[in-house]
């Protein structure tokens, strides 16, 4: 075992105990610090695996974007101090024995397959390729999904601030 | 990170991740701590489409663009979604599921 393999797992298991956390906390502010965390490993992942375009969206976009989102909602909806409450037991026991059925199907399709790994050095991403392979209409071009994500996050921000825009008291 | 980690330990990693993410999901009964389980999972499918990317199909990269187009579509879905928390907050004073039993208004 090598120093990468020994980094990929250290970050895993960063990764895995603050989704536990995320979901099992019972204060909102730091289940969302708590994703935070989870985020930023996910974004380290990438970083190892070369792809750094992906991992400084990942971190603008779910660590800076949507985490600072979600912990204004949460101080908009609800105060600091309060602690949620317990699921019932029943509930904990129905998720998770249905959760651990799917868990134990995905893992067993997972080690059944076996994958064709082609160890031939992968391609140098650069933000360049990138930016013309997302403007570009020939193959593997990405032209139309770009323009439909484009018309897609302004119908989303046009609805965000007209749902959350405070309606006039009706005379 | 090629040959040294085998691509079965990070499927197992993200799996877990995405059943974490749906057990937050079931269990939560409120709204915003129900979004984080959602971006746990959603999060979780894109590492397996850039790992995929990455150890099966290298130089190809069709699961960047994936990924990058579900990191669009989160952060669209996550404004919309609190946009909808804070005006349940201000109609019901709630944003307990339970309790939000008439989006109509």
């Amino acid at each position: 075992m090598d120093s990468t393999a020994i980094i990929f797992y250290f970050i895993a298991t960063v990764m895995i105990v603050f989704s536990v956390l995320a979901v099992t906390s019972r204060r909102i502010l730091r289940a969302a610090v708590y994703l935070l965390f989870a985020l930023a490993g996910t974004a380290a992942l990438y970083f190892m695996i070369d792809y750094y375009f992906l991992a400084a969206v990942q971190l603008i976009v779910y660590a800076g974007g949507i985490v600072v989102l979600i912990i204004f909602s949460v101080l908009l909806t609800s105060h600091i101090n309060e602690k949620l409450d317990k699921p019932a037991w029943s509930k904990i026991i129905y998720t998770s024995l249905t959760l651990a059925a799917g868990l134990v199907l995905t893992l067993y399709t997972i080690y059944d397959h076996s994958f064709v790994t082609e160890t031939s050095s992968p391609a140098n991403v650069t933000v360049n390729l990138i930016g013309e392979r997302m403007l570009s209409y020939g193959e593997g071009g990405y032209v139309l999904p770009f323009e439909v994500i484009s018309i897609l996050l302004l119908a989303a921000m046009v609805g965000a601030i007209v749902i959350a825009k405070r309606t006039p008291p009706k005379s | 990170m090629i040959n040294h980690v085998p691509l079965e330990h990070i499927l197992l990693v993200t799996t877990l991740m995405f059943f974490i993410g749906a057990y937050g999901f079931l269990t939560r009964r409120n709204l915003v701590t129900m979004l984080i389980g959602v971006e746990l999972m959603l999060n979780s499918v894109n590492i397996n489409f850039v790992v995929f990317d990455q150890y099966l199909f290298p130089g190809k990269i069709e699961g960047h663009f994936f990924s990058l187009f579900i990191i669009a579509i989160a952060a669209a879905e996550a404004a919309v979604a609190i946009a909808i928390f804070i005006n349940l907050y201000r109609n019901i004073r709630s944003i307990d599921v339970e309790e939000v039993d008439k989006m109509k208004y």
